[in-house]
């Protein structure tokens, strides 16, 4: 039993003695956390301002990866390819309000829902279709090595990927929370007639936000496609967001940015540091019962409204 | 007839169709300014539908709409709130989340200049630009005297607080003609007194023209000025409450007719 324990508390001299290598972890861990948080940014814009769960977000991400090493493939130099696959997702945001938005105005949450999973389908097959169903290699041109700062390694394709996230995630943030469209997002998603007859466009609204979910499907797509490929599994990146929106809340744009910290740092520390003692692969699980514990004790998330029903 | 003259709203000859239902069929009303008109009628004789015509909701397949003179009949619900017509609903429409504060906030959002987009990059003006509508905010809640709720999320008031908020959402818009579908549902009598006067102040302080839906008819005839009355999708009278209070075709909607 004592043996047990002082395992359990072992690690933290680990830290200490180490600092180097805790600051390394540390950093991976942020790296892989803004990543998350970029997936999960995207739900809850979309989330906010129409107060639909975004089945398709993962699919989205999968098929602008798909779009920009299709295009890359056809010999389009990185900064054209990467203009084109904005264009594409903004056509594809004003497509989805046209065609599935639009004549779902004022219906349940639930049919909305529905609806983003027929998306989901269809923009699967589409990308199939399009660009084939092979694993793709995606070079950005940034390397993936290694260099060392004071004494600590850092990944240079990692280091990256978290400066785009954390550079998206600002002017994100600043965007919705600071300015009038913020409350306006908040008004179409609690009522789509009211918001009309005080004159918000929903139009205008939603083409918005679908617009800077695709923008941010192609930051993500982009950030974990050139470390792992672009292939199906990409849209699976979508479950890692899952939990990161329980811990954040589902209309908090901070809640996304410091769940995702959380729960990357937390993985990555819980994985390196304690991950021997039950044999590893903490950091697939971690996540899960993290937000499965939040669930029971604080279900609304960090920053999430409290949901209080009158009876 | 001069643009400053003539009614400030007038509904033409239209009709709406569900299906094989004609819920109005070629109706006529006109508001004049600075009035309080009444529409009134038995259940389902298109009181709500005509409501949901002149505030862009429902388009009415013949018939024409005129606000201040120019024709709007095709217009969609935001081009309408930004002509200054502002409405509540007859099941409160508020956004339930929010604070009564930012609901009525939100009412200001087309009185605030520049685009959506312009707001993130000059964050100093529009920091400015939000202090001054809260200020104007702040006025109507002190004159509705609702001064005590406003953190609270709207969601969470009571039924007779939340229908007086959604009138301070449709007043912060500051508009020409303001639509109220039963405003005074569900209330007991110490608040339906409170929301007569706040309509009549709102009509005399800031000359506001309303138009409103009412059952009531004890509150019909001490508030308005004129009154409409709708059946089975026709006008069957328009006039003084007086005169409308004694009209035959009226007393037969509310009352029936003898069929022999």
């Amino acid at each position: 039993m004592i043996e047990f324990l002082r395992s359990l508390v072992l690690p933290f001299a680990d830290m200490v003695s180490s600092p180097t290598f805790f600051v390394e972890v540390l950093v991976g861990g942020i790296a892989a956390g803004l990543m998350y948080s970029l997936v999960a940014l995207g739900f809850v814009l979309i989330f906010k301002a129409s107060g639909v769960f975004n089945f398709a977000q993962g699919v989205m991400v999968l098929f602008a990866a798909l779009t920009l090493v299709g295009l890359m493939e056809r010999g389009m130099p990185v900064p054209v390819a990467l203009a084109l696959t904005v264009a594409v997702m903004i056509a594809l945001a004003f497509a989805i309000e046209r065609v599935v938005l639009r004549p779902l105005v004022n219906q349940e949450h639930i049919i909305l829902f529905m609806a983003t999973i027929g998306l989901n389908f269809f923009l699967e097959g589409l990308g199939e279709q399009l660009w084939g169903s092979n694993v793709k290699r995606l070079d950005i041109g940034i390397p993936d090595e290694s260099f060392s700062v004071a004494g600590v390694l850092l990944n240079k394709l990692e280091l990256s990927a978290a400066l785009t996230a954390a550079v998206l995630v600002t002017v994100l943030a600043v965007f919705f929370q600071r300015t009038r469209i913020g409350r306006a997002l908040r008004a179409v998603a609690d009522d789509h007639e009211a918001a009309l007859s005080i004159g918000i466009p929903l139009k205008t609204i939603w083409v918005i936000v679908w617009s800077v979910a695709g923008i941010v499907a192609i930051a993500a797509g982009v950030m974990w496609g050139a470390k792992s490929g672009v292939q199906f599994s990409l849209s699976l990146v979508a479950l890692k967001a899952l939990p990161v929106l329980i811990l954040g809340g589902f209309e908090s744009v901070p809640g996304a940015i410091v769940g995702g910290l959380i729960i990357g740092v937390g993985e990555k520390v819980a994985e390196v540091y304690w991950g021997p003692l039950v044999g590893g692969a903490i950091e697939n699980w971690f996540a899960y019962v993290l937000a499965l514990a939040f669930l029971l004790f604080r279900p609304q998330g960090l920053f999430g409204e409290r949901i209080i029903e009158r009876v | 007839m001069t643009e400053a003259s003539g009614p400030l709203l007038s509904v033409e000859d239209i009709s709406v169709r569900f299906g094989a239902l004609m819920a109005l069929s070629r109706v006529s009303v006109e508001v004049h300014r600075r009035e309080i008109l009444a529409i009134i009628g038995p259940n389902g004789a298109g009181k709500t539908t005509l409501l949901n015509v002149v505030s862009g909701f429902y388009h009415p397949y013949e018939g024409r709409i005129r606000f201040e003179g120019r024709d709007r009949t095709s217009l969609k619900p935001p081009d309408v709130a930004e002509l200054g017509i502002a409405r509540t609903f007859q099941n409160v429409a508020l956004f339930r989340g929010m604070s009564v504060l930012d609901n009525i906030m939100t009412g200001r959002l087309l009185k605030m200049g520049g685009h959506f987009l312009l707001d993130a990059v000059w964050y100093g003006p529009a920091r400015r630009q939000e202090l001054a509508h809260r200020a104007a905010v702040e006025r109507i809640i002190d004159f509705l005297e609702i001064q005590a709720i406003r953190k609270t999320p709207a969601g969470r008031l009571p039924y007779g607080l939340q229908k007086r908020v959604e009138l301070a959402r449709a007043l912060a818009a500051e508009p020409k003609l303001l639509l109220l579908d039963e405003p005074m549902a569900g209330m007991n009598v110490e608040e339906k007194e409170d929301m007569c006067r706040f309509i009549l102040d709102v009509n005399s302080e800031f000359g506001t023209t309303i138009a409103l839906i009412e059952h009531d008819m004890g509150v019909v005839m001490d508030i308005s000025d004129r009154v409409v009355v709708l059946d089975y999708g026709r006008k069957i009278a328009d006039g003084p409450p007086e005169q409308v209070r004694k009209d035959q075709a009226v007393l037969d909607a509310y009352l029936g007719v003898a069929h022999d």
